[in-house]
Protein backbone atom coordinates (compact mmCIF):
# COMPACT_ATOMS: atom_id res chain seq x y z
CA UNK A 1 0.00 0.00 0.00
CA UNK A 2 2.76 2.38 1.39
CA UNK A 3 6.14 2.39 -0.51
CA UNK A 4 9.05 2.01 1.16
CA UNK A 5 9.69 5.44 2.53
CA UNK A 6 13.43 5.44 2.61
CA UNK A 7 13.94 4.63 -1.09
CA UNK A 8 11.20 7.55 -2.28
CA UNK A 9 12.84 10.59 -0.03
CA UNK A 10 16.48 9.45 -0.83
CA UNK A 11 15.15 9.55 -4.90
CA UNK A 12 12.99 12.19 -4.49
CA UNK A 13 16.57 14.36 -2.77
CA UNK A 14 18.47 12.99 -6.41
CA UNK A 15 15.73 14.41 -8.19
CA UNK A 16 15.23 17.65 -6.79
CA UNK A 17 18.43 18.32 -7.01
CA UNK A 18 19.06 17.70 -10.62
CA UNK A 19 16.16 19.23 -11.46
CA UNK A 20 17.14 22.61 -9.52
CA UNK A 21 20.73 22.26 -11.25
CA UNK A 22 19.10 21.75 -14.55
CA UNK A 23 17.15 24.66 -14.02
CA UNK A 24 20.50 26.91 -12.88
CA UNK A 25 21.66 25.39 -15.85
CA UNK A 26 18.63 26.45 -18.36
CA UNK A 27 18.57 30.22 -16.57
CA UNK A 28 22.15 30.92 -17.10
CA UNK A 29 22.36 29.24 -20.51
CA UNK A 30 19.36 31.58 -21.54
CA UNK A 31 20.77 34.42 -19.78
CA UNK A 32 24.01 34.32 -21.09
CA UNK A 33 22.53 33.56 -24.78
CA UNK A 34 20.25 36.87 -24.65
CA UNK A 35 23.31 38.91 -23.96
CA UNK A 36 25.31 36.84 -26.86
CA UNK A 37 22.82 37.29 -29.51
CA UNK A 38 21.68 40.74 -28.63
CA UNK A 39 25.60 41.89 -28.50
CA UNK A 40 26.07 40.62 -31.44
CA UNK A 41 23.11 41.71 -33.29
CA UNK A 42 23.31 45.74 -31.54
CA UNK A 43 19.36 45.11 -30.49
CA UNK A 44 18.90 46.69 -27.34
CA UNK A 45 15.39 46.75 -27.16
CA UNK A 46 13.41 45.00 -24.73
CA UNK A 47 16.46 45.05 -22.44
CA UNK A 48 20.33 46.63 -23.20
CA UNK A 49 22.48 43.62 -23.28
CA UNK A 50 25.86 45.54 -22.01
CA UNK A 51 27.25 44.35 -19.08
CA UNK A 52 26.16 47.42 -17.05
CA UNK A 53 22.76 46.61 -17.14
CA UNK A 54 23.08 42.87 -17.68
CA UNK A 55 26.40 41.78 -15.96
CA UNK A 56 27.83 38.26 -16.94
CA UNK A 57 25.92 35.43 -14.78
CA UNK A 58 29.96 34.87 -13.35
CA UNK A 59 30.42 38.26 -12.82
CA UNK A 60 27.46 38.99 -10.06
CA UNK A 61 28.54 34.88 -8.40
CA UNK A 62 32.03 36.24 -8.51
CA UNK A 63 31.03 39.74 -6.74
CA UNK A 64 30.11 37.16 -4.30
CA UNK A 65 33.10 36.58 -3.33
CA UNK A 66 34.51 40.19 -3.62
CA UNK A 67 35.23 42.80 -0.70
CA UNK A 68 31.69 44.82 -0.14
CA UNK A 69 33.37 47.75 0.86
CA UNK A 70 37.41 48.26 0.80
CA UNK A 71 39.07 46.16 3.20
CA UNK A 72 35.84 44.74 4.38
CA UNK A 73 34.15 41.45 4.27
CA UNK A 74 33.53 39.71 1.06
CA UNK A 75 29.72 40.48 -0.20
CA UNK A 76 28.33 37.32 0.29
CA UNK A 77 29.36 36.93 4.00
CA UNK A 78 27.82 40.84 4.57
CA UNK A 79 24.25 39.60 2.31
CA UNK A 80 23.58 36.24 4.31
CA UNK A 81 24.40 37.86 8.16
CA UNK A 82 21.99 40.66 6.68
CA UNK A 83 19.49 38.09 5.34
CA UNK A 84 19.94 36.27 8.32
CA UNK A 85 19.06 39.67 10.45
CA UNK A 86 15.90 39.91 8.28
CA UNK A 87 14.87 36.67 8.42
CA UNK A 88 14.84 37.09 12.42
CA UNK A 89 12.75 40.00 12.01
CA UNK A 90 10.12 38.11 9.47
CA UNK A 91 10.11 35.14 11.48
CA UNK A 92 8.76 37.21 14.63
CA UNK A 93 6.23 39.22 12.03
CA UNK A 94 5.13 35.40 10.67
CA UNK A 95 4.86 34.22 14.30
CA UNK A 96 2.66 37.22 15.25
CA UNK A 97 0.67 37.67 11.90
CA UNK A 98 0.37 33.81 11.67
CA UNK A 99 -1.11 34.05 15.64
CA UNK A 100 -3.53 37.19 14.72
CA UNK A 101 -4.36 35.34 11.47
CA UNK A 102 -5.48 32.27 12.80
CA UNK A 103 -7.27 33.87 16.01
CA UNK A 104 -8.96 36.00 13.59
CA UNK A 105 -10.18 32.95 11.22
CA UNK A 106 -11.31 31.13 14.58
CA UNK A 107 -13.52 34.10 15.56
CA UNK A 108 -15.06 34.66 12.51
CA UNK A 109 -16.04 30.95 11.67
CA UNK A 110 -17.57 31.60 15.65
CA UNK A 111 -19.49 34.30 14.78
CA UNK A 112 -21.39 34.83 12.03
CA UNK A 113 -21.84 38.55 12.88
CA UNK A 114 -18.25 39.59 13.94
CA UNK A 115 -17.37 38.44 10.50
CA UNK A 116 -19.85 40.69 8.91
CA UNK A 117 -18.30 43.77 10.94
CA UNK A 118 -15.46 43.06 10.54
CA UNK A 119 -14.23 40.91 7.41
CA UNK A 120 -14.54 44.21 4.91
CA UNK A 121 -11.65 45.79 7.10
CA UNK A 122 -9.83 43.30 6.99
CA UNK A 123 -9.79 42.83 3.21
CA UNK A 124 -9.42 46.82 3.07
CA UNK A 125 -6.23 46.67 5.16
CA UNK A 126 -4.58 44.55 2.10
CA UNK A 127 -5.53 46.73 -0.54
CA UNK A 128 -3.67 49.49 1.15
CA UNK A 129 -0.20 49.52 -0.23
CA UNK A 130 2.38 48.50 2.19
CA UNK A 131 4.37 51.08 1.13
CA UNK A 132 2.15 53.19 2.52
CA UNK A 133 1.84 52.03 6.16
CA UNK A 134 5.51 51.36 6.55
CA UNK A 135 6.66 54.71 7.28
CA UNK A 136 3.78 54.90 9.70
CA UNK A 137 4.24 52.21 11.60
CA UNK A 138 8.02 53.22 11.99
CA UNK A 139 6.94 56.54 13.12
CA UNK A 140 4.58 55.39 15.47
CA UNK A 141 6.95 52.61 16.98
CA UNK A 142 9.26 55.01 17.46
CA UNK A 143 7.07 57.50 19.51
CA UNK A 144 5.84 54.19 21.46
CA UNK A 145 9.90 53.22 22.17
CA UNK A 146 9.52 49.92 20.07
CA UNK A 147 12.84 48.64 19.24
CA UNK A 148 13.13 49.04 15.40
CA UNK A 149 13.29 45.49 14.81
CA UNK A 150 10.11 44.83 16.07
CA UNK A 151 8.38 47.68 13.90
CA UNK A 152 9.98 45.86 11.36
CA UNK A 153 8.21 42.77 12.81
CA UNK A 154 5.14 44.63 12.70
CA UNK A 155 5.19 45.52 8.94
CA UNK A 156 6.20 41.29 8.11
CA UNK A 157 3.13 40.41 9.96
CA UNK A 158 0.54 42.89 8.75
CA UNK A 159 1.50 41.08 4.98
CA UNK A 160 1.19 37.92 6.73
CA UNK A 161 -1.93 37.48 8.87
CA UNK A 162 -4.57 38.14 5.62
CA UNK A 163 -3.39 34.82 4.12
CA UNK A 164 -3.89 32.52 7.10
CA UNK A 165 -7.28 34.61 8.21
CA UNK A 166 -8.68 32.95 4.47
CA UNK A 167 -7.54 30.00 5.14
CA UNK A 168 -7.99 28.76 8.82
CA UNK A 169 -11.88 30.19 7.86
CA UNK A 170 -12.09 27.76 4.52
CA UNK A 171 -10.60 25.13 6.53
CA UNK A 172 -12.26 25.02 9.80
CA UNK A 173 -15.37 25.11 7.53
CA UNK A 174 -13.93 22.07 5.60
CA UNK A 175 -15.60 18.98 7.60
CA UNK A 176 -18.50 17.56 6.20
CA UNK A 177 -21.75 18.24 7.31
CA UNK A 178 -22.15 14.38 8.94
CA UNK A 179 -19.05 14.76 10.87
CA UNK A 180 -19.96 18.30 12.25
CA UNK A 181 -23.71 15.91 13.08
CA UNK A 182 -21.57 12.79 14.55
CA UNK A 183 -19.42 15.60 16.97
CA UNK A 184 -22.99 16.77 18.21
CA UNK A 185 -24.14 13.41 18.74
CA UNK A 186 -21.31 13.16 21.52
CA UNK A 187 -22.73 16.70 22.66
CA UNK A 188 -19.27 17.86 22.22
CA UNK A 189 -18.87 21.67 23.30
CA UNK A 190 -17.43 23.91 20.78
CA UNK A 191 -14.17 24.14 22.40
CA UNK A 192 -13.31 20.26 21.62
CA UNK A 193 -15.12 20.71 18.25
CA UNK A 194 -12.85 23.17 17.26
CA UNK A 195 -9.66 21.50 18.41
CA UNK A 196 -10.72 18.02 17.65
CA UNK A 197 -12.25 18.13 14.48
CA UNK A 198 -12.25 21.65 13.02
CA UNK A 199 -8.33 22.41 13.75
CA UNK A 200 -6.83 19.25 12.45
CA UNK A 201 -9.26 19.26 9.54
CA UNK A 202 -7.94 23.17 8.77
CA UNK A 203 -3.98 22.00 8.71
CA UNK A 204 -3.64 21.75 4.90
CA UNK A 205 -4.86 24.48 4.60
CA UNK A 206 -3.73 27.00 6.91
CA UNK A 207 -0.06 25.45 5.64
CA UNK A 208 -0.61 26.63 2.31
CA UNK A 209 -1.39 29.71 3.95
CA UNK A 210 1.75 29.80 6.10
CA UNK A 211 3.43 29.26 2.91
CA UNK A 212 2.56 32.36 1.20
CA UNK A 213 2.95 34.32 4.52
CA UNK A 214 6.50 33.23 4.93
CA UNK A 215 7.54 34.30 1.73
CA UNK A 216 5.25 37.28 2.35
CA UNK A 217 6.95 38.07 5.56
CA UNK A 218 10.06 38.37 4.11
CA UNK A 219 9.27 40.96 1.79
CA UNK A 220 7.46 43.11 4.25
CA UNK A 221 10.58 43.03 6.32
CA UNK A 222 12.52 44.31 3.62
CA UNK A 223 9.99 46.75 2.70
CA UNK A 224 10.08 47.66 6.57
CA UNK A 225 13.38 48.22 6.88
CA UNK A 226 13.62 51.23 4.34
CA UNK A 227 11.63 53.96 5.47
CA UNK A 228 13.87 54.49 8.72
CA UNK A 229 16.99 53.34 6.36
CA UNK A 230 17.36 50.40 9.27
CA UNK A 231 20.98 49.06 9.27
CA UNK A 232 21.75 45.33 9.15
CA UNK A 233 18.75 43.64 7.44
CA UNK A 234 18.64 43.20 3.39
CA UNK A 235 16.39 46.09 2.95
CA UNK A 236 18.96 48.56 3.31
CA UNK A 237 21.81 46.81 1.37
CA UNK A 238 19.36 46.48 -1.61
CA UNK A 239 18.26 50.47 -1.46
CA UNK A 240 21.71 51.41 -1.51
CA UNK A 241 23.04 48.84 -4.27
CA UNK A 242 20.11 50.15 -6.55
CA UNK A 243 21.40 53.38 -6.18
CA UNK A 244 24.57 52.12 -7.36
CA UNK A 245 23.24 50.44 -10.15
CA UNK A 246 24.91 52.09 -12.89
CA UNK A 247 28.47 51.71 -11.50
CA UNK A 248 28.00 48.24 -9.96
CA UNK A 249 25.03 46.13 -11.18
CA UNK A 250 26.26 42.90 -10.38
CA UNK A 251 26.00 43.86 -6.87
CA UNK A 252 22.28 44.20 -7.00
CA UNK A 253 21.74 41.17 -8.91
CA UNK A 254 24.19 39.00 -6.24
CA UNK A 255 21.85 40.62 -3.32
CA UNK A 256 18.38 40.07 -5.08
CA UNK A 257 19.76 36.00 -5.17
CA UNK A 258 20.22 36.08 -1.09
CA UNK A 259 17.26 37.37 -1.06
CA UNK A 260 15.39 35.36 -2.72
CA UNK A 261 17.13 32.03 -1.41
CA UNK A 262 16.32 33.80 2.05
CA UNK A 263 12.36 33.96 1.41
CA UNK A 264 12.93 30.36 0.12
CA UNK A 265 15.24 28.99 2.58
CA UNK A 266 11.73 30.19 4.89
CA UNK A 267 9.05 28.64 2.95
CA UNK A 268 11.58 25.43 2.91
CA UNK A 269 11.34 25.38 6.61
CA UNK A 270 7.51 25.42 6.92
CA UNK A 271 7.07 22.93 4.05
CA UNK A 272 9.52 20.38 6.58
CA UNK A 273 6.99 21.53 9.56
CA UNK A 274 4.15 20.61 7.37
CA UNK A 275 5.19 17.43 6.18
CA UNK A 276 5.89 16.21 9.89
CA UNK A 277 2.75 17.45 10.93
CA UNK A 278 0.39 16.67 8.55
CA UNK A 279 0.99 15.16 5.33
CA UNK A 280 2.41 11.84 6.66
CA UNK A 281 -0.87 10.55 8.42
CA UNK A 282 -2.61 12.02 5.45
CA UNK A 283 -1.64 10.55 2.25
CA UNK A 284 -4.66 8.97 -0.09
CA UNK A 285 -5.05 5.81 -0.79
CA UNK A 286 -4.13 5.43 -4.47
CA UNK B 1 -40.20 -1.35 30.80
CA UNK B 2 -39.26 2.21 29.55
CA UNK B 3 -39.39 2.69 26.05
CA UNK B 4 -35.64 3.77 24.19
CA UNK B 5 -38.16 5.47 21.46
CA UNK B 6 -41.53 6.88 21.85
CA UNK B 7 -42.98 9.10 19.16
CA UNK B 8 -46.61 9.89 18.96
CA UNK B 9 -47.54 12.10 15.82
CA UNK B 10 -44.50 13.27 15.26
CA UNK B 11 -44.31 15.82 12.33
CA UNK B 12 -41.28 18.01 10.77
CA UNK B 13 -41.93 20.85 8.29
CA UNK B 14 -38.90 22.33 7.03
CA UNK B 15 -38.86 25.71 6.05
CA UNK B 16 -41.68 28.00 6.39
CA UNK B 17 -44.86 29.87 4.53
CA UNK B 18 -44.60 28.99 0.69
CA UNK B 19 -41.60 27.41 1.59
CA UNK B 20 -42.39 25.17 3.47
CA UNK B 21 -42.13 21.28 3.08
CA UNK B 22 -43.79 18.61 5.21
CA UNK B 23 -40.97 16.14 5.32
CA UNK B 24 -42.31 13.65 8.25
CA UNK B 25 -46.35 14.03 9.32
CA UNK B 26 -47.98 11.88 12.15
CA UNK B 27 -45.17 9.07 12.84
CA UNK B 28 -45.97 7.00 15.78
CA UNK B 29 -43.13 4.58 16.65
CA UNK B 30 -42.91 2.85 19.74
CA UNK B 31 -39.32 0.58 20.69
CA UNK B 32 -38.80 -1.35 23.58
CA UNK B 33 -35.51 -1.90 24.86
CA UNK B 34 -33.33 -4.27 22.83
CA UNK B 35 -35.80 -4.20 19.59
CA UNK B 36 -34.38 -3.94 16.49
CA UNK B 37 -36.37 -1.74 14.35
CA UNK B 38 -35.79 -0.87 10.21
CA UNK B 39 -36.76 2.03 8.82
CA UNK B 40 -37.49 1.21 4.52
CA UNK B 41 -38.80 3.38 2.02
CA UNK B 42 -37.61 5.40 -1.35
CA UNK B 43 -35.97 8.32 -0.95
CA UNK B 44 -36.90 11.31 0.13
CA UNK B 45 -39.42 9.88 2.59
CA UNK B 46 -37.85 10.66 5.56
CA UNK B 47 -36.62 7.86 6.99
CA UNK B 48 -32.75 9.94 7.60
CA UNK B 49 -34.96 12.79 8.68
CA UNK B 50 -36.64 10.78 11.25
CA UNK B 51 -33.56 9.18 12.44
CA UNK B 52 -31.74 12.95 13.06
CA UNK B 53 -35.26 13.30 15.20
CA UNK B 54 -34.45 10.97 17.54
CA UNK B 55 -30.84 11.89 17.80
CA UNK B 56 -31.32 15.61 18.50
CA UNK B 57 -29.71 16.74 15.22
CA UNK B 58 -33.34 17.74 13.66
CA UNK B 59 -36.18 18.97 16.26
CA UNK B 60 -39.76 17.43 15.39
CA UNK B 61 -42.00 20.10 14.86
CA UNK B 62 -44.90 18.86 16.29
CA UNK B 63 -45.90 15.85 18.20
CA UNK B 64 -44.24 14.09 20.87
CA UNK B 65 -40.90 12.52 21.10
CA UNK B 66 -39.14 10.63 24.31
CA UNK B 67 -35.92 8.72 24.28
CA UNK B 68 -35.17 6.66 26.98
CA UNK B 69 -37.77 8.47 28.44
CA UNK B 70 -36.32 11.74 28.12
CA UNK B 71 -36.62 14.66 25.52
CA UNK B 72 -34.01 13.57 22.45
CA UNK B 73 -32.03 16.55 23.78
CA UNK B 74 -31.44 15.38 27.22
CA UNK B 75 -30.77 11.78 25.95
CA UNK B 76 -27.96 13.21 23.65
CA UNK B 77 -26.58 15.33 26.10
CA UNK B 78 -26.66 12.10 28.43
CA UNK B 79 -24.84 10.23 25.29
CA UNK B 80 -27.62 7.46 25.18
CA UNK B 81 -27.06 7.17 21.49
CA UNK B 82 -24.22 6.35 19.30
CA UNK B 83 -24.37 7.00 15.16
CA UNK B 84 -23.54 5.42 11.92
CA UNK B 85 -23.34 7.43 8.66
CA UNK B 86 -23.66 6.01 5.19
CA UNK B 87 -19.93 7.17 4.77
CA UNK B 88 -17.25 6.16 7.86
CA UNK B 89 -16.86 9.87 8.81
CA UNK B 90 -13.22 8.88 10.16
CA UNK B 91 -10.78 11.57 10.96
CA UNK B 92 -8.47 11.09 8.73
CA UNK B 93 -5.80 12.15 10.90
CA UNK B 94 -5.97 9.60 13.91
CA UNK B 95 -5.18 6.18 13.76
CA UNK B 96 -8.35 3.43 14.30
CA UNK B 97 -7.08 3.25 17.27
CA UNK B 98 -7.59 7.17 18.13
CA UNK B 99 -11.02 7.30 15.69
CA UNK B 100 -12.64 4.70 18.14
CA UNK B 101 -11.28 7.02 21.30
CA UNK B 102 -12.15 10.10 19.68
CA UNK B 103 -16.08 10.08 21.91
CA UNK B 104 -14.22 8.70 24.77
CA UNK B 105 -11.94 11.34 24.82
CA UNK B 106 -14.88 13.90 24.60
CA UNK B 107 -16.41 12.46 27.50
CA UNK B 108 -13.61 13.02 29.97
CA UNK B 109 -12.56 8.75 30.24
CA UNK B 110 -9.65 8.77 31.76
CA UNK B 111 -6.63 7.42 29.33
CA UNK B 112 -6.18 3.99 30.45
CA UNK B 113 -10.07 3.15 30.26
CA UNK B 114 -10.16 4.72 26.80
CA UNK B 115 -7.11 2.40 25.20
CA UNK B 116 -8.68 -0.26 27.20
CA UNK B 117 -12.30 0.32 25.73
CA UNK B 118 -10.51 0.92 22.21
CA UNK B 119 -8.99 -2.27 22.25
CA UNK B 120 -12.22 -4.18 23.64
CA UNK B 121 -14.42 -2.58 20.75
CA UNK B 122 -11.38 -3.69 18.05
CA UNK B 123 -11.79 -7.13 19.41
CA UNK B 124 -15.05 -6.59 18.62
CA UNK B 125 -15.43 -6.00 15.42
CA UNK B 126 -12.26 -8.02 14.60
CA UNK B 127 -9.95 -5.04 13.78
CA UNK B 128 -7.41 -5.42 16.32
CA UNK B 129 -4.39 -5.90 13.85
CA UNK B 130 -5.40 -2.65 12.59
CA UNK B 131 -5.11 -0.36 15.74
CA UNK B 132 -2.58 1.79 14.12
CA UNK B 133 -3.42 2.13 10.69
CA UNK B 134 -4.74 5.18 9.19
CA UNK B 135 -8.74 4.83 7.83
CA UNK B 136 -7.31 5.66 4.35
CA UNK B 137 -5.29 1.73 4.62
CA UNK B 138 -8.36 0.18 4.95
CA UNK B 139 -11.25 -0.93 2.84
CA UNK B 140 -14.90 0.62 2.55
CA UNK B 141 -16.09 -2.52 4.93
CA UNK B 142 -12.85 -2.10 7.49
CA UNK B 143 -13.53 1.46 7.76
CA UNK B 144 -17.61 0.90 8.84
CA UNK B 145 -16.51 -1.42 10.96
CA UNK B 146 -14.21 1.17 12.36
CA UNK B 147 -17.17 3.64 12.76
CA UNK B 148 -19.40 0.90 14.69
CA UNK B 149 -16.98 0.12 16.72
CA UNK B 150 -16.82 4.20 17.50
CA UNK B 151 -20.52 4.42 17.98
CA UNK B 152 -20.09 1.54 20.90
CA UNK B 153 -17.23 2.92 22.81
CA UNK B 154 -19.20 4.57 25.23
CA UNK B 155 -22.10 1.61 25.60
CA UNK B 156 -25.20 3.57 24.85
CA UNK B 157 -28.18 2.20 24.85
CA UNK B 158 -29.19 2.94 21.35
CA UNK B 159 -27.26 2.34 17.74
CA UNK B 160 -28.94 4.74 15.06
CA UNK B 161 -27.62 3.07 11.66
CA UNK B 162 -28.47 5.73 8.76
CA UNK B 163 -27.17 3.79 5.23
CA UNK B 164 -24.54 2.25 6.93
CA UNK B 165 -23.82 0.02 4.35
CA UNK B 166 -24.99 2.02 1.54
CA UNK B 167 -21.35 2.13 0.05
CA UNK B 168 -20.35 -1.07 0.22
CA UNK B 169 -20.22 -3.96 -2.39
CA UNK B 170 -23.25 -7.23 -2.10
CA UNK B 171 -20.76 -9.97 -0.45
CA UNK B 172 -19.39 -6.80 2.06
CA UNK B 173 -22.78 -5.84 2.65
CA UNK B 174 -23.96 -9.36 4.06
CA UNK B 175 -20.92 -9.84 5.84
CA UNK B 176 -21.24 -6.33 7.48
CA UNK B 177 -24.81 -7.66 8.35
CA UNK B 178 -23.59 -10.54 9.79
CA UNK B 179 -21.63 -8.89 11.84
CA UNK B 180 -24.14 -6.08 13.06
CA UNK B 181 -26.32 -8.93 13.78
CA UNK B 182 -23.67 -10.63 16.05
CA UNK B 183 -22.84 -7.54 17.91
CA UNK B 184 -26.93 -6.80 18.24
CA UNK B 185 -26.86 -10.20 20.49
CA UNK B 186 -23.69 -9.78 22.48
CA UNK B 187 -24.48 -6.29 23.01
CA UNK B 188 -28.36 -6.16 24.00
CA UNK B 189 -28.18 -3.03 22.50
CA UNK B 190 -31.84 -1.30 20.75
CA UNK B 191 -31.02 -0.44 17.01
CA UNK B 192 -32.61 1.90 14.70
CA UNK B 193 -31.44 0.97 11.00
CA UNK B 194 -31.87 3.12 8.30
CA UNK B 195 -31.67 1.24 4.56
CA UNK B 196 -33.83 1.13 1.05
CA UNK B 197 -32.59 -2.69 0.69
CA UNK B 198 -35.05 -4.85 1.26
CA UNK B 199 -33.17 -7.98 1.76
CA UNK B 200 -30.97 -5.95 4.32
CA UNK B 201 -34.40 -4.64 6.19
CA UNK B 202 -35.38 -8.12 6.31
CA UNK B 203 -32.30 -9.86 7.69
CA UNK B 204 -31.35 -7.77 10.17
CA UNK B 205 -34.77 -6.54 12.04
CA UNK B 206 -37.18 -7.47 14.15
CA UNK B 207 -39.52 -5.03 12.40
CA UNK B 208 -39.62 -3.20 9.39
CA UNK B 209 -41.45 0.03 9.53
CA UNK B 210 -42.68 0.41 5.83
CA UNK B 211 -42.25 4.71 4.76
CA UNK B 212 -44.00 6.46 2.37
CA UNK B 213 -42.72 10.01 1.04
CA UNK B 214 -44.37 13.64 0.77
CA UNK B 215 -45.11 13.81 3.44
CA UNK B 216 -43.35 10.87 5.08
CA UNK B 217 -45.54 8.55 6.87
CA UNK B 218 -45.36 5.18 8.37
CA UNK B 219 -47.60 3.10 6.17
CA UNK B 220 -47.46 -0.06 7.04
CA UNK B 221 -45.24 -2.27 9.89
CA UNK B 222 -44.07 -5.67 9.04
CA UNK B 223 -43.10 -8.32 11.95
CA UNK B 224 -39.99 -9.99 10.86
CA UNK B 225 -40.54 -13.68 12.52
CA UNK B 226 -37.47 -15.56 11.19
CA UNK B 227 -35.99 -17.06 14.05
CA UNK B 228 -33.58 -14.94 16.32
CA UNK B 229 -29.95 -16.93 14.81
CA UNK B 230 -30.04 -15.45 11.43
CA UNK B 231 -27.14 -17.14 8.84
CA UNK B 232 -26.41 -17.72 5.25
CA UNK B 233 -29.45 -20.39 5.51
CA UNK B 234 -31.78 -17.89 6.70
CA UNK B 235 -31.04 -15.98 3.55
CA UNK B 236 -32.07 -19.17 1.31
CA UNK B 237 -35.34 -20.01 3.89
CA UNK B 238 -38.79 -19.66 2.12
CA UNK B 239 -39.83 -17.71 5.08
CA UNK B 240 -37.08 -14.89 4.21
CA UNK B 241 -38.35 -14.66 0.54
CA UNK B 242 -42.15 -14.34 1.65
CA UNK B 243 -41.65 -11.49 4.19
CA UNK B 244 -39.28 -9.43 1.32
CA UNK B 245 -42.15 -10.09 -0.98
CA UNK B 246 -44.38 -8.88 1.42
CA UNK B 247 -42.25 -4.98 2.42
CA UNK B 248 -41.82 -4.61 -1.29
CA UNK B 249 -45.76 -4.95 -2.05
CA UNK B 250 -46.00 -2.86 1.07
CA UNK B 251 -43.80 -0.37 -0.85
CA UNK B 252 -45.44 -0.70 -3.95
CA UNK B 253 -49.24 0.16 -2.23
CA UNK B 254 -47.08 3.27 -0.97
CA UNK B 255 -45.83 4.09 -3.57
CA UNK B 256 -49.38 4.35 -5.80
Amino acid sequence: MSEPAGKTSSSRFVWGGLSILTLIVVFVGLWEGYKFVWTALEWTEPVDPSDRVLPHTWDIVGALFQPAQRNGPILLFVEVKAAIFTLREALVGFLIGGSIGFWLGVFFVRSRTAERAFMPYVVASQTVPILAIAPMVVVWGGKLDIPQWLTVSIIAAYLTFFPVVINTMRGLRSPQPTTVELMRSYASSPRETLWKLQVPAAMPYIFTALKVSAAASVIGAIVGELPAGFRGGLGRDLLQFSQQFTAAPEKLFASVIIAGLAGMVFVGAVTLVEHRLVAATRRQST
Amino acid sequence: MTMVVDARGVGKVFGSGVDAVQALADIDLVMETGDFVSLIGPSGCGKSTLLRLVADLLEPTSGELLVNAKTPSQARLDRDYGMVFQSATLLDWRTVRKNVELPLEIMDFAAEERSRRAEEMLDLVQLDSFADHYPWQLSGGMQQRVAIARALAFQPSLLLMDEPFGALDEMTRELMQQEVLRLWGETGISVVFVTHSIPEAVFLSRRVLVMTPRPGRISSEIAIDLPPERDLSTRESPRYFELITEVREALRRGES
